[in-house]
């Protein structure tokens, strides 16, 4: 019996839900009364996991994993969950997490439950609280396999440091020609630049700003944030920026600690896909703006004039707050 | 070619959310219906492998009666034919179940199915039945094109894109980008006459149990008021945003 994470990793580096991951598991372990095991692919640095309680790290080196492959990771937890014995398996919710997990559930039998945000409500019967329709609700899933498949949502739970001594094992899965079916050509990345995804903060520009030409002070806002940048919809659907900066119900949903929104409306389909992020502020020249309903801080006034005022106090505060 | 579009029944982007029956059911009073907006693009471009590849389009739903309309509109929009599992879609896995069983008969070399679906957000059924049938499996996939029996396609990555090659038989899990807004295709007239006479199959489903079940609902705790900040007095802005919400 085991708890079992899979612990994302780039460039060695383990990623920040890798930590949350297991400071969410390290409690289901506990009420569980069993052990947190992690599983990681070419990752350095096993011992930080331990800082959030993972006793012990199945650690795979490989070539052949280099880069991400759905099925062969799928793989790899899967036979890391069996040779555990694990009755709960918790990945988080990033592009490829949610790639491999449904292709997971299959092979280790398991009832899959996504957008997890809090600890299970019960262990027996197991069940646990999502989120549903983008974020408009919440709903209580009932799991009822022998192994459990949770996907965490990002920012749900937070980072927990524990005490404790972890161990590392070096893990050798056996992959399969079939695992390779499909065959990475080229990635695409800007390096270098927080994504949306693991951003803390979120600056998200909408139809207001007028033209893509405009963007520059977006962009500065968000660097001095240290944020990524994110748009609504119709400036993506204009061209004014790419399709991956659509954020709401049918683009990328966002989950930061703060998102900041200027010259968007607060549509109810923007709205959605926002909602899980905590603390949102809206700068926006219409008083009357939906955004203002749901926001906690707003702004009335001119995007034109606020955002770069907001730029140099920030850098002030910055400098100050070294 | 053959091809399957996986046509997921939900609500419509704008609808208020309730409950009833003591929380523990969708209120669907009141509450319209449309095609999944991830499976209209892959619909979309299914139409354009129709026309620019020979292909033949069948959209298949697993739903109760209520989900007919939907199947006609996708019939309207263009499918040659459709299928209705007769079934209540309890979860992800059990629906997967089912499209395997109707992918597997139907002998089909491309499944497009939606990332997710706008209601329970599960982003689970492509990946299970491409696991099911052992078919190959992209998923956030915003460009699709197939020649012979060779794929290629793009997924959306966290932080930009990958570019993948992979073999028949394909599943995706699509997305806008599939094909532009712009290019959607919306029923006309002449599709709607046409789809009364299309052929819609009602199938009963196959044995299979659920893994997971939606006991009950809740709603997000009402939002508090907004603070407003005067434009002439950031700094109090800021203050708030590291004193109070402490996220800078
Ligand atoms: C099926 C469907 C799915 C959808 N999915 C999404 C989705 O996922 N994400 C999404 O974002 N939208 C989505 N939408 C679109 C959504 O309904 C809205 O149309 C969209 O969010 C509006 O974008 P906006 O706020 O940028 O533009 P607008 O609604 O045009 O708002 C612009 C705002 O800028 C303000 N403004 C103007 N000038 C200034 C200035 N100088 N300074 C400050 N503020 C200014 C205005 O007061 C206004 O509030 C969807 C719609 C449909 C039908
Ligand atoms: N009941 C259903 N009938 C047919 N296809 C479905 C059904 N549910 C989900 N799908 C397909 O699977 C995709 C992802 O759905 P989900 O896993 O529910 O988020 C949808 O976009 C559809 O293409």
């Amino acid at each position: 019996m085991s708890v079992l994470i899979y612990t994302e990793s780039e460039n060695g580096k383990f990623k920040k839900t890798a930590f949350e991951l297991a400071s969410y598991a390290r409690e289901i372990a506990n009420t569980m009364g069993t052990s947190l095991t992690a599983v990681a692919v070419n990752a350095e640095n096993a011992g930080e996991l331990a800082q959030y309680g993972v006793d012990k790290t199945l650690m795979v080196s490989s070539e052949e994993l280099k880069n991400f492959n759905a099925k062969a990771y799928a793989d790899v937890v899967a036979q890391a969950a069996k040779k555990e014995g694990s009755e709960v398996v918790v990945v988080s919710s990033s592009a490829n997490a949610k790639y491999l997990a449904p292709e997971l559930a299959i092979k280790l039998e398991a009832g899959y439950a996504p957008n997890t945000v809090a600890l299970p409500e019960s262990t027996s019967p197991f069940k646990v609280k999502r989120t549903a329709f983008t974020n408009k609700a919440f709903n209580f899933t009932e799991i009822s396999t022998a192994v459990k498949l949770i996907g965490l949502s990002k920012n749900a739970f937070g980072l927990k440091e524990a005490q404790g001594e972890g161990t590392v094992e070096d893990f050798a899965p056996e992959l399969e020609a079939g695992d390779f079916a499909i065959e990475v050509v080229s990635v695409d990345k800007v390096s270098g630049k927080v994504t949306i995804a693991d951003a803390e903060t979120v600056v998200s520009g909408g139809r207001g700003l007028k033209g893509p030409e405009n963007w520059g002070m977006i962009e500065e806002l968000a660097e001095v944030l240290g944020a990524a940048t994110a748009c609504s919809k119709p400036v993506s659907d204009l061209g004014w920026r790419p399709h991956s900066e659509h954020v709401g119900q049918t683009g990328k949903p966002v989950a930061s600690n703060l998102y900041i929104a200027v010259g968007i409306s607060g549509a109810i389909q923007h709205l959605a896909g926002i909602n899980a992020s905590k603390t949102k502020v809206v700068i926006n020249n219409d008083p009357e703006a939906p955004f203002f309903k749901a926001a906690d801080y707003g702004v009335v006034g001119d995007a034109f004039e606020v955002v770069p005022q907001l730029i140099e106090k920030l850098k002030t505060f910055k400098a100050n707050n070294a | 070619m053959k091809i399957l579009v996986c046509i997921s029944h939900v609500p419509d982007t704008t609808s208020k959310i309730n409950f009833t029956d003591g929380d523990s059911t969708f209120d669907t009073n009141g509450v319209q219906f449309v095609i999944n907006p991830n499976d209209e693009f892959g619909l979309t471009r299914a139409m354009w492998f129709k026309e620019k590849q020979g292909a033949s389009v069948t959209v298949v739903n697993v739903g109760e009666a209520d989900t007919e309309p939907t199947l006609r509109k996708a019939l309207a929009i263009g499918a040659d034919e459709a299928i209705r599992v007769n079934a209540h879609p309890t979860d992800g896995f059990f629906v997967a179940r089912q499209l395997a069983k109707v992918a597997k008969d139907g002998g089909y070399d491309l499944i497009i199915a939606g990332r997710e679906s706008i209601d329970y957000n599960g982003g689970m059924v492509p990946g299970m039945l491409a696991s099911l049938i052992d078919a190959n499996f992209v998923n956030t996939c915003i460009s699709l094109e197939v020649e012979g029996n060779e794929a290629t396609a793009i997924r959306e990555i966290d932080g930009g894109k990958e570019t993948v090659k992979t073999k028949l038989p394909l599943v995706v899990g699509g997305q806008k980008g599939l094909v532009e807004e712009k290019d959607l295709k919306i029923p006309n007239m002449r599709g709607i006459m046409m789809a009364r006479k299309k052929q819609l199959t009602v199938l009963e489903p196959e044995a299979a149990e659920s893994r997971t079940k939606a006991v009950s609902f809740e709603k997000p705790a009402p939002k508090g008021e907004v603070k407003l900040v005067s434009p002439d007095n950031l700094d109090e802005l800021i203050d708030l945003l590291h004193n109070e919400a402490k996220v800078i």
